[in-house]
């Protein structure tokens, strides 16, 4: 991975991450479907791919509950979504 | 095209609506309680002559000249001091009148030069004018007595002089002053026919305390206070109405002409927001329009070291389409994007999402909003439904309770602050949570009851710690809450605010902020009556932007106050159109109206309108698009009205992913900082030179009209239809109104609304729309957009940004009244005699600490950059907190700003940067290299010049 590659990987992590510090607060399941929706939303597909991908590889740096959001989203992501609900 | 005539009625409008009837000269005339007998002659269009009164300020009695008979009652009262009563019968012309009124003017004549010819108001005098009315012939005093024709005129103001040769002492510019500015800058010195109006302790006006609003010199009968513009053009003779270009606020102005030059901008009576009233940016600063640094020509160039070669406009445009297209084959779809502005208009940011999602064929479109306000976007519209504040300005004329967080009115929306400061001496209570002192705090006849001036970055502690006392006191309004709010949520959202880690006693020790404070603010929120909130960038430019946005709104509904005048949750927005520019669905997940991009129905209605596929996938954010340049992935962007390298965080970063681009091409008024990395310019019109609509802060909608012909040729819009035409993306719209008949089509909250309907109403509020035919003043009246109130849990995260041993200060930044933004536009005008740069706020104890002196160059350095500028050692901050504005680039206050971002919708975290301060000798060697490079880049190619 380039240095710039790896930079910006770090940021995903760090910027999910900070979502999920919003939602941990609320009841578990609410706050994985929060965290996994508003990635949905907001984030591109491109940037989603890379944040599964590198749960696959381990999901390094990841807090539990953004991990568990972000294999809810790989799950929910084959499926047709329409993410015009709440966060 | 004609003058746009308002009528004096001398006093202003009684709000009673008991009303009262009344004779005058034979005529009967029903009129408001309270009304006085100036006002309602003038209803039946006579005019009693008056030089004392005017109708923004209340009367004053003093000139005599107003002078009527009342039957049955003794004496000559003055028509704009006495009210009317039911009945009363009243003769506004008599023997008797004529004679006094001729006496009264021979005086005031008397001492007056008899320089009419020469004058700068000939012809728009009210001395004059009421000299003629009254049948003045003569001056039987002669004009040898004492007199004041020699005083001094102060020209120290650079937008007005005060010629007190001229002054007949009448006090409308000192009631001005106070009742609607509220700056009580000017007073009469000395007494008799020695007394003279002066600013401040007989100063010069740019020394005292005066803001140059201007609303003096508009209340000046005479030529004594007159604007220089005029003194150097002459009268207009014709005006349009038009909206100020500058902030949130959306002044109305008249725009005063003569032919294509603007003489001057007098601020609208009828303008809902303003109410005829205006800042020294709207009324004064718009010299910007026709200076030299303005870039009338396209240039192009292949590289960005390459000076600028100009190009005809059909050149320029091919060259955008073709090198954007290029790119795209190269690296795909997603690799180009576009930026719109909060300054532009609301069809232009739709056209450009047009031209983007059509065009372009992704959702890489944003605004500048990102960076302020869209924290607002996500907060309001999780917690209401739709992202707007809920209030119109004058719902403050109700209000019993204000509180203002993380904004600063007077400086940031300077004409609703002088309403709100109206409110607050007529005793409305404030509640103020700043970190900083800002001037609400204490100004004339005003004091916050409670100043809660917590640590940068503990908004939400403070916040949720006001909710707990507001639950544990037994303080919340039940009914509201189990009629309108989702009643489980708002349990579940009751016991975790009573947790012991929200009391103000525990976040004391986060936020600096006394618990007592804490707990008083919280029950005068709570119980004080209406209650409403106004907020600022100092709520969303945060980390927990977003989450601070949604504890506002859980404080206003668990306290019932919403969804009634004097009530609401406000966002002060920044700029003129940020409400527009969200509005218009220029964010990269939503279409207009706040609709996902992944919501089919309203995907497939643009779909065929436009016949092409929308992505259905969210696109990239600003800084988002600026991480895939540095990525390397995201190659082309086209940026109109906005100056990302100057007004984003983290400057560093924004250099290199503009650095990494293959074709950016900027459209402004001139070569902003962004344009040193662009490839193709296209130069821009001003707000005088095209028409389009812009949305204030309140949802007004109101017209910008075109005054001249673009400088540069071309009104935006027009670019970017020629821009997206030669990208082969249909677009033919014949004039701008067309453009938002298309947005009423598309976008519910706006189906009502059109340039016919505005030329009509004035404004409109939106949602304007079948069940709103004529707006929406107060929103959310019987129901929230989204049904039921959402109450959020807002747990407190400490930003990342901390302050430590390498970097103990905290850094916040802001703006000043004088100047606005990136100050592109205010530097080029004579604002420059307010804050000719940007200054480090330190306190006197941090100061001391660091040997530094006011004035010192100083280092403020952080983990981001380092830049250089001087400081200004004050109380105003506490300590331990910095403070500086961002309007001039050489200061480079970005240098600073981190990459921090709010965690929703990755608004920069400005308000928060950890830094060190040290005394400096001289500019960084960022700013040298940065310096040298925009020169460089500035330069346009010698030939073409020669050859002109
Ligand atoms: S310009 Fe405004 S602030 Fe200055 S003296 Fe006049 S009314 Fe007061
Ligand atoms: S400066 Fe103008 S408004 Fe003020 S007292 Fe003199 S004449 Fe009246
Ligand atoms: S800058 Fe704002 S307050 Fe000032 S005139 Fe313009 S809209 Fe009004
Ligand atoms: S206008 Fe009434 S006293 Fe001056």
């Amino acid at each position: 991975m380039s240095h710039d590659a790896a930079a910006s990987l770090k940021k995903l992590i760090y910027m999910a991450n900070q979502i999920g510090k919003f939602f941990a607060v609320q009841k578990h399941d609410q706050a994985v479907a929060g965290l996994a929706s508003h990635l949905a939303r907001f984030w591109t597909p491109a940037m989603r791919e890379k944040i599964i991908l590198h749960l696959k590889e381990g999901g390094e740096g990841l807090d539990p509950l953004t991990k568990e959001a972000v294999q809810w989203l790989k799950v929910k992501q084959s499926n047709h979504h329409d993410y015009t609900g709440d966060a | 095209m004609s003058m746009v005539t308002e009528i004096d009625f001398g006093t202003p409008a009684s709000r009673s609506d008991k009303t009262v009837t009344l004779t005058i000269d034979g005529l009967e005339v029903e009129v408001p309680e309270g009304t006085s007998i100036m006002r309602a002659a003038m209803e039946i269009g006579t005019k009693i002559p008056k030089l004392c009164a005017t109708d923004m300020i209340e009367a004053f009695g003093s000139c005599r000249l107003c002078l009527v008979e009342i039957e049955g009652r003794a004496g000559t009262p003055a028509s704009c001091t006495t009210p009317v009563a039911p009945g009363m019968v009243v003769h506004t012309q008599t023997e008797r009148l004529k004679q006094l009124r001729k006496g009264v003017m021979e005086l005031y004549i008397s001492d007056h030069p008899l320089d009419c010819l020469t004058c700068a108001v000939n012809g728009n005098c009210e001395l004059q004018t009421e000299a003629g009315n009254v049948g003045l012939r003569d001056v039987r005093y002669g004009y040898a007595g004492a007199n004041h024709l020699d005083d001094k005129k102060d020209e120290s103001n650079p937008y007005f002089t005060y010629d007190p040769a001229k002054c007949i002492v009448c006090n409308r510019c000192i009631r001005a002053c106070e009742e609607v500015q509220g700056t009580f800058a000017l007073t009469i010195d000395g007494r008799g026919f020695d007394s003279r109006v002066s600013a401040g302790q007989m100063e010069p006006f740019l020394q005292s305390e005066c803001v140059s609003c201007g609303a003096c010199v508009q209340a000046c009968p005479t030529a004594t206070l007159v604007e220089k513009s005029v003194i150097d053009i002459g009268q207009a003779e014709h005006s349009a109405v038009t909206t100020c270009a500058y902030c949130g606020v959306g002044c109305a102005f008249k725009a005063e002409m003569r032919g294509e030059e603007l003489v001057r901008m007098v601020p609208w009576k009828d303008g809902k927001a303003n109410h005829g009233h205006s800042c020294v940016k709207g009324r004064f600063a718009w010299g910007y329009a026709t200076h030299k640094d303005r870039i009338l020509k396209p240039m192009i160039r292949a590289k960005v070291s390459d000076p600028w070669r100009e190009v005809s406009w059909d050149e320029a445009f091919a060259y955008a389409a073709s090198e954007l297209k290029r790119v795209q084959a190269k690296y795909g779809r997603n690799s180009i994007g576009g930026i719109t502005s909060s300054r532009c208009t609301n069809e232009e940011t739709y056209l450009i999402q047009k031209l983007v999602r059509a065009g372009f064929g992704n959702n890489n479109v944003d605004t500048c909003a990102r960076v302020c306000h869209s924290p607002t976007g996500y907060g309001l519209g999780t917690a209401f439904g739709t992202s707007a504040g809920t209030q119109d300005f004058d719902s403050i004329d109700q209000t019993d309770v204000v509180m203002i967080v993380g904004a600063n009115p007077t400086d940031g929306h300077p004409v609703f602050a002088s309403h709100m400061k109206k409110r607050l001496r007529q005793g409305a209570r404030l509640i103020v949570l700043d970190p900083r002192r800002i001037d609400l705090v204490r100004t004339p006849h005003v004091e916050a009851d409670y100043h809660l001036p917590l640590r940068p970055g503990t908004n939400v502690a403070v916040l949720t710690a006001l909710a707990h006392v507001i639950v544990t006191e037994g303080l919340v309004n039940e009914a509201f809450v189990r009629e309108r709010c989702d009643w489980d949520e708002f349990q579940e959202w009751a016991e975790f605010v009573s947790q012991p880690r929200n009391s103000p006693e525990a976040v004391a020790k986060v936020s600096g902020v006394p618990a007592e404070l804490i707990r008083k603010a919280a029950r005068l929120y709570a119980m004080g009556g209406n209650a409403a909130i106004y907020y600022g960038l100092g709520v969303t430019e945060h980390s927990q932007g977003s989450t601070t946005v949604l504890a506002l709104a859980n404080l206003a509904m668990a306290t019932g106050n919403l969804g009634r005048e004097g009530v609401g949750v406000n966002p002060l927005r920044g700029q003129n159109n940020v409400q527009g520019a969200c509005d218009m669905g220029s964010f990269p997940h939503e279409l207009t109206d706040y609709r996902h991009v992944s919501n089919d129905a309203v995907r497939t209605m643009f779909e065929k309108l436009w016949g092409v596929t929308i992505d259905k996938e969210p696109g990239m954010r600003i800084p988002n698009m600026l991480d895939a340049a540095v990525d390397g992935s995201f190659k082309g962007i086209y940026i109109e009205g906005e100056d990302i390298l100057q007004s984003d965080p983290d400057t560093h970063h924004v250099a290199a992913g503009l650095a990494a681009m293959e074709c950016v091409v900027v459209q402004d008024l001139f070569l902003n900082e962004t344009a040193n990395y662009a490839h193709v310019f296209l130069p821009g019109s001003t707000f005088l030179e095209k028409d389009g609509t812009f949305t204030n802060a309140e949802r007004r909608v109101q017209r910008v009209r075109r005054l001249m012909s673009p400088k540069n040729g071309y009104a935006d819009w027009e670019i970017t239809v020629k821009l997206a035409q030669a990208m082969g993306v249909p677009m033919n719209y014949k004039h701008a109104g067309e453009i938002l008949d298309e947005i009423a089509a598309t976008t519910p909250s706006f189906a009502g609304i059109s340039f016919a309907k505005l030329d009509e109403v004035g404004s409109v509020q939106w949602p304007c729309n079948a069940e709103h035919p004529e707006g929406t003043p107060v929103m959310h009246i019987d129901h929230f957009v989204r049904g039921k109130g959402k109450f959020v849990l807002t747990e407190y995260v400490a930003t990342d940004e901390k302050s430590g041993p390498r970097y103990p200060l905290l850094l916040t930044t802001g703006r000043i009244l004088s100047h606005y933004n990136v100050g592109a536009q205010t530097r080029r005008t004579a604002n420059v005699a307010w804050h000719p740069e940007d200054r480090l706020e330190i306190h006197p104890h941090d100061a001391e600490q660091r040997g530094l002196r006011d004035g010192d160059w100083v280092k403020l350095s952080s983990r981001a950059g380092e830049t250089t500028l001087r400081a200004l050692i004050t109380e105003r901050v506490a300590p331990g907190v910095v403070y500086t504005t961002f309007h001039h680039p050489d200061t480079q206050a970005n240098v600073v700003t981190t990459d921090f971002s709010d965690w929703a919708t990755n608004c920069p975290e400005y308000k928060v940067t950890a830094v060190q301060v040290a005394r400096s000798n001289g500019p960084t060697d960022w700013q040298e290299r940065y310096r040298r490079q925009s020169e460089q880049s500035r330069r346009i190619s010698e030939t073409v010049e020669a050859a002109e």
